[in-house]
């Protein structure tokens, strides 16, 4: 068996089918799906940063451009839920595509670039001069399509999509490419890598991952406001949830997710700050001790990190 | 209205050097980009705050008291953290998640110990009545802002150009390995110029109740977006260069929101895309960062 279907197999199919069992035993299902989405997210974070060394700081620009890529998609097209969730996800794209010259920055530059990029599309929609489309700073309701077992479901097809998507970037051929010129992109360049194109591969695939969510997201919660969509904290945490587990590897995100996400809802919802302090502690601590995440802590005993 | 427009935008232009002017510098040294640079702003925000309400002393005199505990802060901050970072694959782009850290713990450790609300120092803290210039008047405080912010500028000038410590800083800048290689202390430097940087971004918030309005604990975030987009557009790791940066940037702003008010708030994010995009080295740089 080819090694990313094992993965996929052993670490992505658990992962989807315990999130498809828990709603029988546990009610909160708006928490539950927060989880998936956020499972999604960090995959799709990790497909780019990961992979590429991009750290895209403004990545709920593309989430927001999927919620109201749906959004817009209902409210003016009357569009069925699927075809806005795909429309979402060519929002995603769009703007990915738009953004595309950023890759010409390097690091910093382009983290940068980035987020102010993110927020200017905030801007935009949330700007009263255009209410009439947008609806603005007053929020978009979509409750002729709301349907929260359905799009529970979808955003779990999505997640066992994306997992399948880095099972295969680790170890499938376009992946090792992708690590190669992260790694040393003229050696890359020089063994024949495509460079451009793989890395704006990988980014447009991140981007319509993100996209996708944004459009799953609006779909389950149906009524939202742009302060929502284009929360500079899910950047934040889909970033620390990656770098908590380790960046391009398949686990990673998913341990960073389950334990932080989990520790979030536990004490980060009643007392915030608390939780801002904490999670900026653990971020300081891991750039200065641990830059790879926890996976390398097993890696460096001998132990392989799907 | 151009023209007060024009001469408030030169005044502001004048304020915003001095926000991205620390962060100029420290990357300019040290090549590592501090996120929580807004965040420090913040703090010499409330600690003028503080010495005014409780210690009733004007920002005026507070000012010299924030840059040198600034300063004296940076020192061992730098030693504790930035080391450890060079040494790392990649210091560059490391710095900006770890810093990104150090900007969560400030701002929450702010909120706890502050509380959320706005807090403000009256305007007459730093004299009452107008400037007239041209025909056209000004707030004092603006003026008085800007000219503090002159003051910084010159005195960095005088630093960087004219001292021992100086020229060796501005070896550094040239190059950090060859500046080992002739037997400069580069970690001394290198402490130094993180110190003055803070100081600098200190002294902005002196100067940021009457510039930008009113404080929180969560300003910080906004102004570095405002203090990156100052130092792209003027010039990465030239702390000169960023005068002409803060100019174009003030200028722009005051012509926005006089002209287009209701997309002022896109300025600075357009301005750093644009001159990122279009002039990736700034208006006067030379090349550091395609990719």
């Amino acid at each position: 068996m080819p090694r990313a279907a094992r993965d996929f197999l052993r670490v992505g199919v658990p992962v989807v089918l315990l999130f498809a069992l828990l709603p029988l035993a546990y009610q909160n299902e708006l928490l539950l799906f927060n989880f998936v989405l956020f499972l999604i997210l960090a995959q799709g974070l990790n497909a780019v940063y990961g992979f590429t060394g991009y750290l895209p700081f403004g990545y709920v620009g593309f989430f927001g451009a999927g919620a109201y890529g749906f959004a817009l998609a209902v409210m003016h097209l009357a569009a069925p839920p699927l075809l806005a969730l795909l429309l979402a996800g060519l929002a995603g794209v769009v703007l990915g595509l738009i953004l595309t010259p950023l890759l010409r920055l390097s690091g910093a530059y382009f983290a940068i670039a980035n987020l102010a990029a993110a927020q200017m599309v905030y801007q935009v929609i949330a700007n009263p001069a255009l209410a009439d489309i947008t609806k603005g700073p007053y929020g978009v309701s979509l409750a002729s399509v709301f349907a929260p077992r359905a799009s529970y479901a979808v955003a779990l097809v999505i997640l066992a999509l994306v997992l399948g998507l880095v099972a295969w970037l680790r170890h499938g051929r376009f992946g090792l490419a992708l690590q190669a010129m992260r790694d040393d992109p003229v050696s890359a360049a020089m063994a024949g890598i495509p460079v451009l194109r793989g890395r704006v591969v990988a980014w447009l695939l991140s981007a319509l991952i993100a996209g996708l969510a944004g459009g799953v997201f609006a779909w389950h919660i149906s009524v939202f406001y742009p302060e929502t969509a284009f929360d500079i904290s899910i950047s934040i945490f889909a970033i620390v949830f990656t770098l908590f587990g380790g960046a391009a590897t398949l686990t990673g995100p998913i341990a960073g997710v389950l334990v932080l996400y989990g520790l979030y809802n536990v004490i980060g919802i009643s007392v915030p700050q608390y939780f801002q302090l904490i999670y900026g502690a653990l971020i300081v601590g891991l750039v200065l001790f641990l830059p790879r995440g926890f996976a390398s802590l097993l890696r460096r005993r001998g132990i392989d990190v799907p | 209205m151009l023209l007060h427009a024009l001469l408030g935008g030169v005044v502001f232009g004048c304020y915003f050097t001095l926000v991205g002017l620390g962060l100029n510098l420290v990357f300019g040294v040290m090549r590592i980009v501090n996120l929580a640079h807004g965040d420090v702003l913040m703090l010499g925000s409330f600690a003028a705050y503080f010495l005014f309400h409780l210690a009733a002393l004007s920002p005026l005199s507070a000012a010299p008291l924030i840059v040198v505990g600034f300063f004296l802060l940076g020192l061992p901050f730098y030693y504790l953290v930035v080391p450890r970072l060079a040494a790392s694959r990649d210091a560059e782009m490391l710095s900006f998640i770890l810093f990104f850290g150090v900007q969560q713990i400030i701002e929450a450790l702010a909120a706890i110990a502050f509380g959320s609300s706005e807090r403000s120092i009256p305007g007459r803290a730093l004299g009452i009545g107008a400037v007239h210039l041209w025909g056209q008047s000004l707030p004092r405080a603006w003026v008085i802002s800007a000219l503090v912010a002159l003051a910084a500028v010159l005195a960095l000038y005088l630093y960087l150009y004219h001292t021992r410590l100086g020229l060796l800083t501005r070896a550094v800048m040239a190059s950090r390995e060859e500046a080992r290689a002739s037997g400069i202390d580069i970690h001394r430097v290198s402490a130094i110029a993180f110190g003055i940087g803070l100081a600098l971004a200190g002294l902005a918030g002196v100067f940021a109740p009457f510039m930008l309005g009113s404080i929180t604990p969560a300003m910080g975030s906004i102004i570095n977006l405002a203090a990156f987009a100052v130092i792209v557009v003027g010039t990465l790791g030239n702390p000169l260069g960023t005068v002409l940066g803060g100019l174009v940037y003030g200028v722009g702003l005051l012509l926005m929101q006089t002209y287009l008010s209701a997309w002022a708030d896109l300025l600075p994010n357009l301005l750093l895309i644009l001159v990122l995009l279009v002039r990736p080295s700034g208006l006067l740089g030379r090349r550091v960062r395609l990719a």
